[in-house]
């Protein structure tokens, strides 16, 4: 019969069909390395505030640790971005750095604050980068400080409205000052 | 254009009639007390197109007469006796049948001809009925449509089809909506295979070049049973054309060029036919784009790149054949720069500010963000006649590669965000038989295999999971033409599908789900942050239709339609978590999604004759377990607030109407109108459903000009109303720099717009014996800076603005 010859044809199936029961194939978990779960605020190289997301993405909520500052001082501020989904907490600070004309950290102060920030640190073209900032206290009050790190923004800018680009953490502190 | 044959017959009748004065004696006088008045008129159709045939030659075996169809496909015999006769109707170009006519009174019978050659160059009736589906109207796009869409997608190519939109994510990703159901709900079929081409996310589109085709159909509501029982909205069917049984060569090429954009395409193909029935063609495109324009800006990071092959060959003969069918189709293409906002509170922004961020100068860069995909598909089939019917038998494989890069650091910048492998695997095996002239039964079995892998290389958590898929399927479609006025049409279709996956669940969300208590017997291990699944269904699916078309009179049918579409989720739709980059937003699938189930009734009337055509069209779509995907709330991470979409599943229903009028005035003068609503909401609360397409109607002027090769000028309008009913989801953000509150209002629709298009034609035969058309079109004539529902960049851009596009044609 000729049926036969068109049956050969059922042959790729065969090949499918059978070669596929070594099943089981566990897929191999996926090294997040990029993602930011932590920021830390070191004030005076001393951990002030911090806020970490454990699940990334997930549900839950960043826990957020506020800070509290004294009044009248000069305070030299360093920010530390960190991976903690990978076993060894991996810092991403350096790879910002290195990226410096790419990334812009900005400081929006709210609220009853009376605090003044001045970029710290700059980009290979001269332009604020503000993972270090110099942060100055006057009289007590409380408020907020939001820190919003800026990926790809336009540089130089007139501050967060018109740096356009995406943003990569946006974290708001609350903050008394005393 | 059809047959063109010899003009014979025309005073056939007459002639006829003398050749039967001398049987009529025998014929006569040997049977009893017998009328033999009577008359029997035949029309002889095509059945691929429903256009007449002439000079069909008709040829009663017993009685020895015969004759030829006159223009118009018909033949009448006079002084026919009382009694079933048997004919055999023959045209050079198709295949003899021989038909049974029972002669009572006068008596008026259809036949349709199975018509091989001269399907190059076919027009397609819209008003004809064909073979996909008897019982229910299908809108066609012929390969005139096709030709002067040749730079475009499919999914615009379609929107010229009543009831058709598009759902849109910039200007090129372009998915069709049929009656306001879009994604896993349309099924396409390429060239008899199905495509899977992970079709159920928004910002993908078909992977279907529109110059391999040659004729592409819609077919609203499943009744397409032996594709697919899933096709809650419809099937989309491209085919290419069948090939002559003759020896001859003959291609076209298409030059496109298009101001918008400023980039075009060349596509060209041949096929080469032999009269012993082997053929083999071959079909290619390539287009390239750079940034579209809006009426004031360019759309930075909007260009592409495709480029595409198919290739056929095979053996067509009338009881036998076979066919090789490989096509790849790949494309890289650029997403708005601009519309990679974040947070909620870059949406805000982009919403506010109207315009993109980011406008640099016109750039046919394709830089990140941006899509890679690739498409092959490699088919096999072969068919033989049997005295049972037709036997055809059918493998393919599909491979579907998608990679999306996003905006990253260092050397992620390279690797993709996004990497997808999907293969399917599937045989099939098909039989078509003919009980008796006015019954036709089919039923097929098949199987698939998929598997899905994401590159686990990205380093990005994976949204689609690894999973095998497993479907067996069984189907049966049966018609029966009553009488000549009434033809009914019945099928079922019995799905089953196996889903195996393994899944990494972010802990959180699989205890805050309840995921642990519910699913715990898909659980592997508890690795802390995430939670390794093994989710497994079973999907069992029963899908049915009932169809009945009744022909008032020649050109005047009404068309009923009930079909019942089970459809099993999708892998998005069951297994979507966290944040999905190209959308700045968290979606999230659910586990305990049941299938969806579409009870579609639809009425349709057509009315047609020589110089008008009518459809109405009216549908009810009472889905029960209607899956869609609505923004919930806000969540905020350490990257900033995002919006939250889930997917639900809730009763629905949908409805509307859409309906076509053509009139031709003179000789050459042409009016077009076409109107489409559809309305759906969820049944427990009334509230409407998120991304309907809004109503529009489409209004069109042609003229001919008859001695100036054909050149042909019309204008359409098309108006798209404003969407007045959708789902309030707004929610209010609060936004830390100004300590203030803002509204992310995704929600709102656009306003209406009015488009104008300017189109004209010119068709000339070059001295060596090709034709060549010249097509010049100018669309957005008044370069409307608009906004469109539809599309989900609408937040961060508006669309295209004036376009005119040259297209030149030739065919040998």
């Amino acid at each position: 019969m000729k049926i036969f010859k068109y049956a050969l044809l059922a042959l790729p199936f065969l090949y499918f069909s059978c070669s596929d029961d070594d099943d089981n194939s566990i897929p191999e978990p996926i090294n997040e390395e990029e993602v930011i779960t932590t920021l830390n605020v070191y004030v005076n190289e001393i951990l002030a505030m911090s806020s970490t997301d454990a699940d990334g993405d997930g549900p839950l909520d960043p826990v957020v640790t506020d800070g509290v500052l004294a009044a009248s001082t000069t305070y030299d501020v360093r920010l530390e971005f960190l991976n903690e989904l990978e076993e060894e907490p991996e810092d991403i600070t350096e790879e910002i750095e290195e990226e410096d004309l790419e990334h812009q950290v900005f400081y929006s102060v709210g609220g009853d604050l009376n605090v003044g920030v001045e970029y710290a640190n700059f980009d290979s073209d001269g332009n604020p980068l503000g993972t270090q900032v110099t942060l100055t206290t006057n009289e007590a009050g409380s408020g907020t400080i939001t820190i919003t790190l800026i990926h790809e923004p336009m540089k130089p800018n007139d501050g967060l409205d018109s740096a356009g680009g995406s943003t990569d953490i946006e974290v708001t502190f609350n903050v008394t000052v005393e | 254009m059809n047959c063109i044959c010899n003009k014979c017959g025309a005073n056939f009748t007459s002639k006829l009639a003398l050749a039967f004065c001398s049987v009529f004696s025998i014929c006569c006088f040997s049977a009893h007390s017998q009328n033999c008045n009577n008359k029997l008129s035949i029309e002889v159709i095509d059945l691929h197109d429903g256009s007449s045939l002439d000079n069909a030659n008709i040829y009663f075996e017993k009685i020895d007469i015969g004759g030829k169809t006159d223009q118009n496909g018909v033949i009448v015999f006079e002084n026919l006796c009382d009694g079933s006769y048997n004919l055999s109707v023959a045209h050079e170009d198709c295949v003899t049948l021989n038909v049974k006519v029972i002669v009572k009174k006068d008596t008026y019978k259809k036949v349709y001809l199975e018509h091989h050659l001269n399907e190059l160059q076919e027009i397609i009736v819209t008003s004809s009925n064909r073979l996909n589906s008897k019982s229910l109207f299908e809108n066609k796009i012929s390969k005139e449509v096709l030709d002067d869409y040749n730079s475009r997608t499919l999914g615009e190519v379609l929107q010229t089809v009543t009831g058709v939109s598009s759902l849109n994510s910039g200007s090129y990703l372009s998915k069709p909506v049929i009656n306001g159901l879009h994604s896993s709900r349309v099924i396409l079929i390429n060239n008899d295979v199905r495509l899977e081409d992970q079709e159920w996310g928004i910002e993908h589109a078909p992977s279907i070049d529109i110059n391999s085709i040659d004729k592409l159909s819609v077919i609203k509501g499943a009744s397409a049973l032996q594709y697919a029982g899933d096709a809650v909205g419809g099937v989309i069917i491209a085919e290419t054309s069948r090939e002559k049984l003759v020896d001859n060569l003959y291609g076209s090429i298409t030059t496109n060029l298009q101001s918008n954009g400023r980039g075009g395409s060349v596509s060209t193909n041949f096929t080469k036919t032999n009269s012993n029935g082997w053929y083999y063609k071959f079909q290619g495109t390539l287009k390239r784009m750079g940034d579209f324009e809006t009426a004031d800006y360019v759309m930075t990071n909007t260009g592409f790149q495709e480029n595409n092959i198919s290739l056929k060959a095979g053996l067509n003969r009338i009881d036998h054949g076979f066919d090789i069918y490989y096509s790849l189709f790949s494309n890289q293409l650029g997403i708005l720069r601009s519309s990679h906002a974040h947070t909620a509170i870059d949406i805000i922004n982009a919403i506010n500010n109207e315009i993109p961020g980011v406008i640099d100068e016109f750039s046919y860069d394709i830089n990140i963000p941006r899509q890679k995909i690739s498409h092959n598909l490699v088919k096999i089939k072969a068919y033989k006649n049997f005295n049972f019917g037709k036997l055809s038998m059918r493998y393919d494989y599909q491979s579907n590669d998608r990679k999306e890069f996003d905006i990253r650091r260092q050397d992620y910048r390279k690797k993709p965000a996004l990497d997808l492998n999907l293969q399917t695997h599937s045989l099939a095996l098909d039989v078509e038989s003919k009980f008796d002239s006015s019954s036709n039964f089919k039923a097929g079995i098949s199987g698939r295999y998929q598997k899905n892998y994401p590159d686990p290389a990205t380093g990005v958590k994976r949204i689609i999971p690894d999973y095998k898929k497993y479907d067996f399927s069984l189907y049966s479609i049966y018609d029966n033409s009553l009488n000549e006025d009434w033809l009914v049409e019945a099928g079922i279709r019995y799905d089953f599908s196996h889903i195996n996956a393994y899944k990494y669940y972010r802990t959180s969300l699989w205890e805050l789900r309840n995921y642990n208590e519910l699913f715990s017997e898909f659980l592997v291990e508890d690795l802390g942050l995430n939670t390794l699944t093994n989710p497994k269904f079973d999907f069992h699916n029963v899908s049915s239709n009932l169809g009945v078309r009744y022909s008032i009179n020649w050109g005047e049918n009404i068309y009923l339609n009930y079909s019942i579409s089970s459809r099993k989720p999708n892998p998005s739709e069951l297994f979507s978590e966290g944040l999905h980059h190209s959308s700045a937003r968290i979606e999230i699938g659910d586990l305990s999604f049941k299938s969806e189930v579409g009870n579609n009734i639809s009425i349709t009337y057509n009315l047609s004759d020589e110089k008008s055509a009518l459809t109405f069209n009216s549908f009810f779509n009472y889905i029960n377990d209607f899956i869609y995907i609505i923004p919930v709330r806000t969540t905020t991470t350490i990257a900033g607030v995002f919006p939250v979409w889930e997917y639900m599943q809730a009763d629905a229903n949908l409805y509307g109407f859409d309906v076509k009028y053509d009139k031709q005035y003179f000789d050459n003068f042409f009016i077009g109108h076409q109107f489409s609503l559809v309305k759906g909401y969820e049944r427990s609360n009334d509230k409407p459903l998120i991304n309907l397409p809004p109503a529009n109607l489409k209004n069109s002027i042609s003229y001919n000009f008859l001695d100036f090769n054909n050149m042909n000028i019309s204008l359409e309008s098309e108006y798209v109303f404003e969407q007045n009913e959708y789902p309030d989801t707004n929610f209010e953000i609060y936004i830390p720099t100004t300590q203030t509150y803002a509204m992310l209002d995704t929600s709102t629709p656009p306003e209406a717009y009015h488009l104008l298009n300017l189109s004209s034609s010119i068709r000339f035969n070059s001295k060596r014996g090709g034709e060549y058309k010249i097509n010049v079109r100018v669309e957005n004539l008044l370069n409307n800076l608009y906004k469109d529902y539809l599309n989900r960049l609408r937040y961060f851009t508006h669309e295209m603005g004036r376009n005119i596009l040259l297209s030149v044609n030739y065919s040998y």
